[in-house]
């Protein structure tokens, strides 16, 4: 066991203190946190500078593809996303910048281009929002063997805190003519969305602080775009620069990327808000179940505002009952619902739908296709499902979403 | 009691609404940007062709630096590899999607989604090839090197000529063939399934 400096002051420190067990105890981790079949008759580690997770506990992010890592949904409760456990989604990789020469330039249609240096983005009034982030390409299921995680686990949530974009726009004197902005981050992609100024103005912020701590590098380090309810790339990590304009850029991102082809032969465009969904997280895949009380729980969210209902099925959508959402209730942030249920141990399909404060219900994947066509990859939101056999076993519901 | 907390509460909503309806103020933060300091990172291209830098380039100089910077992940005619399908022209007068699609391709296997059948602007192209590709050497290529980039997928997408320069002029002129499917987002939440 390596041994820091800090480590050693502190032995020689308790055992001045003559307690015997202080010296037998350790502030290392790695030593001491194996769990140990009587806890009660050795003292623990002490407090240490830096927590970790039970040894036990291995929550991990999946990749699938090369581009994204993926959010353990079934490994989490609540609604917050550990940080270390946000989904990525990097056009270009991660990007590693040094916060001292950090800069974020405004210009365009303003009357006072300015650049702020992290600092300066920190000195103005803050807030704080908690909310879901979610990539428009966040579905998979053609296979059983599927977990929560694969099927649409590009979702987390995080309380971030930052200031209003509007406040920004406000101290360059952003000119009424200016319809919309486009964001660029310091990637190797550069990456740049075009972003419409009325649309998300009211709840668009610059953001530097992920669950209380600064963001993660792969969350955008030091200062993101946050765009609550859309799509997750035009929240440009490692904001480098805002450009107001009265136009589109049609950058990449927004013609040829991140477009709906549709069964009528035109392409949405802009498509930014994310479409209310809702996934059981637990039992899922790979669970087995045993006979008895099962309690259902899952995730609803809405890019609109709130979630108003999650309706769930335990006999593969014929009857329909309402779930518990768990207070409170955000808009644009995953809502945790639950449902009792006991499992009489017949062959069974549980099935969850979310309806959200505009009306809007989680459509079946038939009828996404019927309006939109084959070709169509991203803002697919179809309601899913898991069918439980027999003996207990999960599996995704694989029919339930193939077209 | 009710009431009275009621009507306090009204007046604090109000107060708000107040302060949020009058003119926002200014803080004083943050350094005014310098001309030098926004050309320096202003390397956007719009439609109408602001941002173009001058220069210039032909299908016939973007071959050579196609097949030697690009080809590795495009193929060597654009047909794509580890990265995107850049060139595939059919079909000719549709997109690879919609109805027209459905009966041209007539049970045949799917097309990919490229330059010549899908992206609405040409400008776009030359936008992210500067400022993202080589993929190897990300925002290496000169203006001349990415005009002449630009002139050869256009071509090879039978958009262009092989002998037409690309350059500030001509770019933003090029009128790319499923320009006109682009459609604004028409989901506005609601019952309706779009």
């Amino acid at each position: 066991m390596r041994k820091t400096p800090g480590l050693t002051r502190r032995d020689v420190l308790t055992t001045t203190l003559g307690a015997a067990a202080f010296t037998l105890a350790t502030r290392s981790a790695a030593a001491q946190e194996t769990p140990l079949a009587d806890t009660t008759k050795k003292w623990g580690r002490l407090p240490n500078a830096l927590g970790a997770r039970s040894p036990v506990e291995t929550p991990k992010r999946t990749l699938n593809l090369p581009t994204s890592s993926r959010t353990p949904l079934q490994d989490l409760h609540g609604t917050i996303t550990p940080a270390d456990l946000h989904y990525e989604r990097h056009h270009s990789g991660l990007a590693v910048v040094d916060p001292r020469t950090y800069r974020l330039l405004l210009h365009g249609m303003v009357d006072r281009p300015l650049t702020f240096t992290l600092d300066d983005i920190k000195r103005f009034p803050a807030t704080t929002r908690v909310c879901f982030l979610e990539c428009a390409g966040n579905f998979f299921g053609t296979r059983e063997e599927t977990t929560p995680q694969d099927v649409c686990g590009l979702t987390s949530q995080t309380e971030w805190t930052g200031v209003m974009l509007s406040t920004i726009f406000n101290e360059a004197g952003a000119q009424p003519r200016a319809t919309w902005f486009l964001a660029e981050g310091q990637d190797a992609a550069v990456m740049t969305r075009s972003v419409p100024i009325k649309e998300v103005l009211r709840d668009a912020m610059l953001v530097y602080a992920q669950n209380g701590e600064a963001l993660r590098p792969e969350q955008g380090y030091p200062v993101r775009l946050l765009l609550p309810g859309i799509e997750g790339n035009a929240s440009v990590k490692w904001l480098r620069r805002l450009e107001l304009s009265d136009q589109p850029f049609m950058t990449r991102e927004e013609t040829s990327k991140y477009t709906d082809p549709l069964a009528d032969g035109t392409a949405r465009q802009f498509s930014l808000v994310m479409d209310a969904r809702s996934i059981i997280t637990s039992p899922a895949y790979p669970q087995t179940i045993e006979k008895g009380f099962v309690e259902i729980r899952g995730i609803a969210w809405s890019g609109r505002g709130l979630i108003r209902r999650v309706d769930v099925s335990t006999d593969g959508g014929k009857t329909w009952k309402t779930a518990a959402l768990q207070q409170p209730v955000l808009p644009k942030a995953h809502t945790r619902f639950r449902y009792a249920w006991q499992w009489d141990g017949r062959p069974a399909e549980i099935v969850s739908r979310a309806v959200d404060e505009t009306g809007y219900g989680q459509p079946d994947m038939t009828a996404l296709r019927q309006a939109r066509g084959r070709r169509t990859r991203y803002h697919l939101n179809p309601v899913t499902g898991w069918t439980i056999a027999g003996d207990g076993r999960v599996r995704f519901g694989v029919e339930r979403v193939r077209v | 009691m009710t009431r009275l907390l009621t009507i306090a509460a009204a007046l604090l909503v109000a107060t708000a609404l107040i302060a949020a309806q009058s003119s926002p103020k200014r803080y004083g933060i943050g350094t005014p940007a310098t001309p030098d300091q926004i050309a320096a990172l202003d390397i956007d291209v719009r439609p109408d062709g602001m941002g173009l830098p001058p220069g210039s380039g032909s299908a016939r100089e973007g071959a050579p630096i196609y097949a030697q910077k690009c080809a590795p992940c495009h193929g060597a005619n654009g047909e794509g590899g580890a990265g995107d399908a850049l060139v595939g022209a059919a079909p000719r007068d549709g997109a690879p999607f919609g109805p027209e699609y459905e009966r041209w391709r007539n049970g045949r296997p799917d097309v990919p989604f490229t330059i010549g059948n899908y992206w609405p602007y040409a400008t776009t192209i030359f936008d992210y090839v500067r400022r993202a590709m080589p993929a190897s050497a990300p925002g290496t290529l000169t203006a001349d090197e990415t005009y002449a980039l630009t002139a050869w997928l256009l071509a090879k997408n039978e958009i262009i000529s092989e002998s037409e320069a690309m350059n500030a002029e001509t770019l933003p002129r090029v009128r790319m063939p499923a320009r006109a499917r682009f459609v604004p987002d028409n989901r506005k939440g609601g019952s309706e399934v779009r």
